[in-house]
């Protein structure tokens, strides 16, 4: 069978499918659905539909971006429009079960929204709430809607138009194209895509490769982990049309082991891409050859940085080298590589779906379309969201992910993982773009955006930041290995309160050094978080030298104490503190030893809310 | 050398490249790289079993002593710290009585941190033998471990 017949069948079965005459269950089950119970839910409705004899289909999707309203579910029924349930339990499951797939009546209280033509009396729209009102979504437009396990789905919606249509021009072309569209890396940052695919282009060699960078090591990040989970065949085709593009044969994904549903569903797309010809020998017909390998990552931070990534691909310890040259000149194996994050990769797919103008109408002058986020941390609406470039912090914090949860004060906003910096509040009126945040002195990195409210701790984020970079420097170079190390010193002692003002300079002189000195974008960018937090938090740091920890974090500093006005005596702290710390009998009101007391926080987790006896007190008294 | 060993070989050539495959393929068989695996490695690849040590020691994901029968990841990310993962690894260490990178003398527990699980949306979470529990608090700790 051609793929053209193959095209209009899936267009059929998806039309059928969405028709409503058959009503459609979609669950979310990407990871966060998973882990917030959507096996269960699936359960509940395959079991109960089957007893009821309700004739439906039911079918598991990716991640449409509300993770805090996970479990989710959509149902297609009638001539209605999608609606979509969020924070399913097994007793809504089956309230919506008896009124809107037995009766026809949709449940609007658990409605998050409604999705494409018509609307339903008391639940809105999707597209127009809040979340989504702000969003454009591109990259992620198949995400919760097709089937990650169907390549009919892809193909129903506009899936591989694009690669039909690049394999037809010249690969000039398609670099031009790319060129157009304004398009810069989406792995950290942002190289302009076309000139990385120029180079490699126009340098002579008998072999090249294309390698997807997968390794999403940002701790606080999770865009291309669900992507691929939702909707791996767009990174494919993405990659395909890249390789043609560039002139490689071997494509290889470099994708984390801690993702087993990615790996996966990612291993199951290759093989059907390879069954229809899309990958292979000849692909359609076009004389192009494009294999693609997944190789797990075995869990290194520094692979992020490219030369470090091909030295993994190749068996050796993930250690960087010196550029030039570029791997875009010498790569792997010595031959021009190209890397590319998976959003990049995933995006060209879109763009020559459409157009390169389509595409460049979004974003900004210099940040050209729209990105994807992780919005996680002290938010109310977390997820995976896809904004136009130039979209203010404040939009996505207050509009899309609703504001702080119990009306806490917003403090800061972490972007670009380990490498980026922490933005304050004064700041949440500047665009995100990839020049605007390096002005703020973080930087785009790959999307993730950890959010920050008055309990969090400047310093001791900055210590858990430097804590991990310099657990992941590789050694090789100088300032990076010891230079992380010192910094890390430094920052243990000031949560400690062990140190006085002049560790703060040396704080600002040594990260300086370590950014003009080492060898990779590692080390390069590392002291970010910590010369970002005393720019912008400086009073944090001034408290903890005087032995002070405002938000009630450092263990070193902080006390816990009892209030013998509240205290009842139900002996519940006693029995848990792990030291003995604790003195009283049943029923009288109980003391903290402090000499014996290690600050874990057991006994004040431990207190009943209804008595909450237990004071945290910023310093020790 | 085991029987084991060679049906691991037997989807490999033995090319340089494949060399963190091989280690992930046995660690995934048997749990962990013992020394003589290791060696085993070394002449089929041949690689000098020093590089082999060099290379299997870099990656966070590779182990050189058994773990328990579950496997506990605790996420390390950003939004974990900032949600509260180090009470709740407090928790854990007081609820098994082991640190970080330790197995409960029973062989039934071991404790790992990880860099993320890139689960953040529903932070803190941990990893239980490759299922993710979410939204977790010191309290649901103590009975996930709970001794039935």
């Amino acid at each position: 069978m051609d793929l053209e017949n193959v095209m209009n069948k899936a267009k059929k079965g998806w039309a059928e499918l969405y028709s409503g005459k058959t009503p459609l269950i979609l669950i979310g089950a990407a990871t966060c659905g998973k882990s917030a119970g959507a096996a269960k839910v699936k359960e509940i409705f395959t079991e109960e539909t089957k007893k009821r004899n309700i004739e439906c289909n039911i079918m598991e999707v990716g991640c449409i971006g509300m993770c805090y309203a996970e479990p989710l579910i959509c149902i297609k029924k009638s001539d209605d429009p999608l609606v979509c349930y969020g924070n399913i339990t097994p007793e809504k499951a089956l309230e919506i079960i008896n009124s809107h797939l037995e009766n026809d009546n949709p449940v609007s209280e658990y409605a998050l929204g409604t999705i494409g033509k018509g609307t339903l009396k008391d639940i809105p729209e999707l597209h127009e709430t809040p979340v989504l009102k702000n969003q454009v979504r591109i990259v992620l437009n198949n995400c919760g809607i097709i089937s990650p396990s169907e390549i009919s789905h892809y193909f129903a919606n506009n899936g591989y138009k694009g690669l039909i249509k690049a394999l037809q021009q010249k690969p000039a072309d398609i670099i031009e194209q790319v060129r157009e569209s304004g398009l810069r890396g989406r792995g950290g940052a942002g190289f302009p895509t076309w000139k990385k695919w120029q180079i490699c282009r126009d340098t002579k060699a008998d072999k090249k490769f294309l390698i997807c960078n997968a390794d999403e090591g940002d701790p606080g990040a999770f865009m291309n982990r669900s992507l691929i989970e939702s909707d791996p065949h767009s990174l494919i085709e993405g990659m395909i049309i890249s390789a043609y593009a560039i002139g490689a044969n071997t494509g290889y994904i470099y994708c984390r082991a801690e993702y087993p549903l990615a790996l996966a569903r990612l291993d199951l797309a290759i093989k059907q891409a390879e069954n229809l010809n899309l990958l292979g020998d000849n692909i359609l017909g076009s004389g192009f050859d494009f294999t693609i390998k997944v190789k797990e990552g075995a869990g290194a931070f520094v692979c992020g940085e490219e030369t470090a990534l091909i030295a993994s691909i190749e068996g050796e310890r993930g250690m960087p080298c010196p550029r030039p040259p570029f791997p875009a000149v010498k790569g792997l194996w010595g031959k021009p590589t190209i890397i590319n994050n998976v959003e990049t990769l995933a995006t060209v797919s879109r763009i020559f779906q459409k157009d390169a103008k389509w595409f460049a109408q979004y974003g900004t002058d210099k940040s050209k379309g729209t990105k994807t986020f992780a919005l996680a941390g002290e938010i109310k609406r977390t997820g995976l969201i896809e904004v136009p470039l130039g979209i203010t912090l404040k939009t996505i914090i207050y509009d899309i992910g609703g504001g702080i949860p119990e009306d806490k004060e917003f403090k800061a906003v972490q972007t670009g993982g380990p490498s980026g910096g922490c933005v304050p509040k004064e700041l949440l009126d500047i665009p995100v773009d990839y020049d605007s945040l390096v002005e703020a002195g973080t930087i785009m990195g790959s999307g993730g955006l950890v959010v920050m409210n008055e309990n969090t701790c400047m310093v001791d984020v900055a210590r858990y930041f430097i804590d991990f970079t310099q657990k992941e420097s590789c050694g090789k170079c100088v300032p990076c290995r010891l230079g992380n190390k010192q910094l890390f010193r430094i920052l243990d002692d000031i949560t400690k309160g062990k140190a006085d003002k002049k560790d703060i300079d040396m704080l600002k002189k040594l990260g300086q050094n370590i950014k003009a000195t080492s060898l990779c974008g590692l080390g390069q960018t590392s002291p970010n978080p910590v010369l970002t937090t005393i720019r912008y938090f400086k009073n944090e740091y001034d408290a903890h030298i005087e032995k002070k920890c405002p938000a009630k974090v450092c263990k070193g500093l902080i006390s816990f104490e009892i209030d013998p006005e509240k205290c009842t005596g139900c002996h519940i702290c006693f029995k848990a503190c792990p030291t003995d710390a604790i003195i009283g009998k049943p029923k009288e009101t109980h003391l903290i030893i402090q000499e014996k007391c290690i600050q874990c926080g057991i006994c004040y987790e431990s207190c009943p809310d209804k008595f909450n006896a237990i004071n945290v007190f910023s310093s020790r008294n | 050398m085991e029987k084991n060993m060679e049906s691991v070989f037997s989807k490999f050539t033995g090319q340089r490249h494949e060399l963190i495959q091989i280690l992930q393929k046995i660690q995934e068989e048997f749990g962990y790289l013992s020394d003589e695996q290791i060696a085993n490695v070394s002449e089929f690849t041949k690689v000098p079993k020093s590089k082999v040590y060099g290379v299997a020691t870099f990656y966070e994901q590779f182990r050189f002593s058994p773990i328990g029968k579950n496997h506990i990841m605790l996420c390390r990310g950003t939004a974990c710290h900032v949600k509260g993962a180090p009470r709740i690894l407090d928790e854990i260490e007081n609820q098994l009585k082991i640190k970080t990178g330790e197995t409960t003398p029973d062989g039934e527990y071991s404790l790992e941190a990880v860099a993320c699980i890139g689960c953040c949306a529903l932070a803190p979470c941990i990893m239980i033998n490759n299922e993710v529990k979410a939204n977790l608090t010191p309290d649901e700790v103590k009975n996930l471990f709970k001794k039935n």
